[in-house]
């Protein structure tokens, strides 16, 4: 056994698994233990089996994947903080048989944004919206973000968030989901084999309704750890997130086919 | 064909829109160039020419969706009034940064703040200094007449691309709600899809399979990098600086002294230069057509040609003076005069003021 080589080992007879050619060789800029690669991953995973490459135009976010566009390998636009979704119109208006979305965290889509999202979604653009909730802004060090839990510490709510001062989490999802804009609207998770199965087959379904012409808006959140910005190993920050997070941000669908998914 | 017609200002540069073959036009009501998106959306042009028109949910929105649309190779403008201009600078600086073609229009009201929905000129330096941040400029276009409104819109557009800049229309009040007759341009059609990806390479329409795909950022987090493209920026400044500086001299041949103005305040200037030859006093009118880039050079050699004073005659308490000052650097007398706040001067009161700080101050 310990003459066997790597090149050996990766023999095609031996392949079991290959990363989509629609990621690039850039090694990661996300934290071990992070949500955003496997997120990455397997939306560029659905455009790509989707066959949609030569049609989609992503828009990265300001936030920890800001430079999102270094690793996904399809045309790519940067947009200012929280102006993704119009940045989205703009393209999926001129080019209406595109395939565009947004990826965004949740400062940029629940705060600094949620005007571009609430009206993107209620005016039904045909577009994919990915919104990745981790309940902290990342980048910028971990201060409090629209979706911090309430008794949440973060850099800038350091005793924990105080929801009479500093108000109360924003679900966005679920009110994102009450416009008649939004065609499809799910929260789903990555951290297990099991979920990520799910959410591919999530965004793959927000992709297909894009690409048939359905009405509306799809939009995924991915609710995802931040566990240099919780302060957490990223084990410990999977059972938080686990026990804290899906109380408060339930994972499901919300949404399908532009009806709202009954309880 | 090109037709005559008699049109508001606003009007003019709307129909202009469509004619110069845009892709898109998204936009927000705000006083006074509401006309422009009624008139587009009365229009309909998307069953003349297929252009898209949209009303946003702010100017914010709408300047980004201009910033997506043209890093797709699309053609296309937004527009808007003083407050909301001050909205659209993010955009307008992400645009300036990622390099791309835009075209929009402040048709210029009265500040700071709310301030008046009255006339002004007070956003020059927010137009010709930056406005956004960072080290950008961009070209400015200030029409003097609804013939101008609708002429600067296909000139801006050519600016726009050749450049891959964004180009200010900086109109006020006045040329913005005047009526006046207007030669419309003959339609241009719009580019087709195939044609935008063939002229404009760096679009992202989407990536071929096996071919390098097109990224529109401003970002690099990389200083030295970062050095290097504004640099890159500079130079194409410095050409379009060279290049592209427009300007109009009226009775300058034998002037002794110049009003310097754009826009409604070059109109009243006009004026003013026929009311001070009636009464003897040698003065012609330097129109600025662009103000970025300022007639610098020419203004100087006028200024060696014997002008003995410059009136800097604007809307404002006294921006564009500045850039006169700069340029006749200390070789002739240069003074400001304007009424501000949405008050419009009148010819006379320009002529008082040439005699009273050039000719006897």
């Amino acid at each position: 056994m310990s003459d066997i080589t790597l090149d050996q080992i990766i023999k095609p007879e031996n392949l079991v698994y290959t990363k989509t050619k629609l990621m690039t060789d850039k090694v990661l800029s996300y934290c071990p233990g992070c949500g955003h690669g496997t997120a990455h991953r397997i939306t560029m995973e659905v455009i790509e089996e989707l066959g949609l490459e030569e049609k989609t135009i992503g828009i990265a976010p300001v936030g920890c994947s800001v430079l999102a566009y270094e690793f996904m390998n399809i045309d790519m636009q940067q947009a200012a903080h929280g102006r993704a979704p119009a940045v989205a119109t703009g393209i999926k208006r001129v080019w209406p048989e595109k395939i565009v979305f947004s990826y965004q965290g949740d400062g940029d889509l629940a705060a600094i944004g949620t005007n571009e999202t609430i009206h993107a979604c209620n005016r039904g653009e045909k577009i994919v919206i990915i919104f990745i909730n981790n309940g902290i802004y990342g980048m910028t060090g971990g201060q409090m973000a629209p979706t911090t839990l309430p008794g949440m510490k973060s850099s800038t709510s350091p005793y924990g968030r105080d929801v009479n001062v500093m108000g109360n989490p924003l679900k966005v999802t679920e009110l994102v989901a009450q416009l008649p804009g939004t065609y499809f609207v799910t929260r789903q998770a990555v951290h297990t084999p099991a979920n990520v199965r799910k959410t591919k087959r999530a965004i793959k379904m927000a992709f297909e309704n894009q690409r048939d012409g359905k009405p509306g808006v799809s939009f995924v959140e991915i609710v995802s750890n931040c566990n240099s910005g919780w302060k957490m190993t990223p084990r410990d920050a999977n059972t938080w997130m686990e026990e804290n997070m899906f109380p408060f941000y339930p994972l499901g669908d919300i949404k399908v086919d532009g009806k709202l998914v009954q309880k | 064909m090109s037709e005559l017609k008699l049109m508001k200002g606003n009007e003019a540069l709307a129909e202009a829109v469509i004619r110069a073959g845009a892709d898109a036009y998204f936009g927000y009501p705000i006083t006074p160039q509401s006309e422009v998106i009624e008139y587009l959306m009365a229009e309909k042009p998307h069953e003349r020419t297929g252009m898209v028109v949209l009303q946003a949910e702010s100017e914010i929105a709408a300047i980004n969706m201009v910033y997506g649309a043209a890093g797709s190779g699309k053609k296309v403008m937004t527009s808007s009034s003083s407050p909301g201009i001050s909205l659209k600078q993010e955009g307008i600086s992400y645009i300036a940064g990622a390099e791309l073609p835009c075209l929009y229009a402040n048709v210029v009201r009265g500040g700071p703040g709310l301030g008046t929905i009255q006339p002004s000129q007070a956003d020059y330096f927010q137009s010709t200094k930056g406005g956004g941040h960072g080290d950008y400029r961009q070209i400015v276009l200030a029409p003097a007449s609804v013939q101008e409104m609708a002429d600067f819109v296909k000139d801006g557009f050519e600016l726009a691309f050749k450049y891959r800049i964004p180009v200010l229309i900086l109109s006020d009040g006045v040329i913005g709600q005047m009526m006046e007759k207007v030669e419309l341009f003959d339609p241009i059609p719009r580019l087709t899809d195939e044609e935008i990806k063939e002229k404009y390479p760096w679009a992202t329409t989407g990536k071929k399979s096996g071919t390098e795909r097109r990224i529109i950022t401003s970002l690099d987090l990389d200083s030295h990098k970062m050095e290097q493209h504004n640099l890159k920026l500079q130079a194409k400044y410095n050409e379009i600086t060279e290049k592209e500086v427009r300007y109009e001299l009226l009775d300058c041949d034998d002037a002794e002294y110049l009003f310097v103005a754009y826009g409604s305040s070059a109109r009243i200037a006009q004026k003013a230069v026929k009311l001070a030859r009636a009464k003897g006093i040698k003065a012609g009118l330097f129109r600025l057509i662009t103000l970025f880039p300022f007639p610098t050079v020419k203004m100087r050699e006028m200024c060696g040609k014997g002008i003995k004073g410059f009136l800097a005659v604007e809307m404002s308490s006294g921006q564009m003076v500045e850039d006169v000052q700069l340029a006749v650097n200390g070789c002739s007398k240069v003074a400001h005069f304007g009424r501000f706040g949405g008050v419009v001067h009148t010819p006379e009161e320009v002529l008082e003021a040439l005699e009273q700080k050039i000719i006897g101050g």
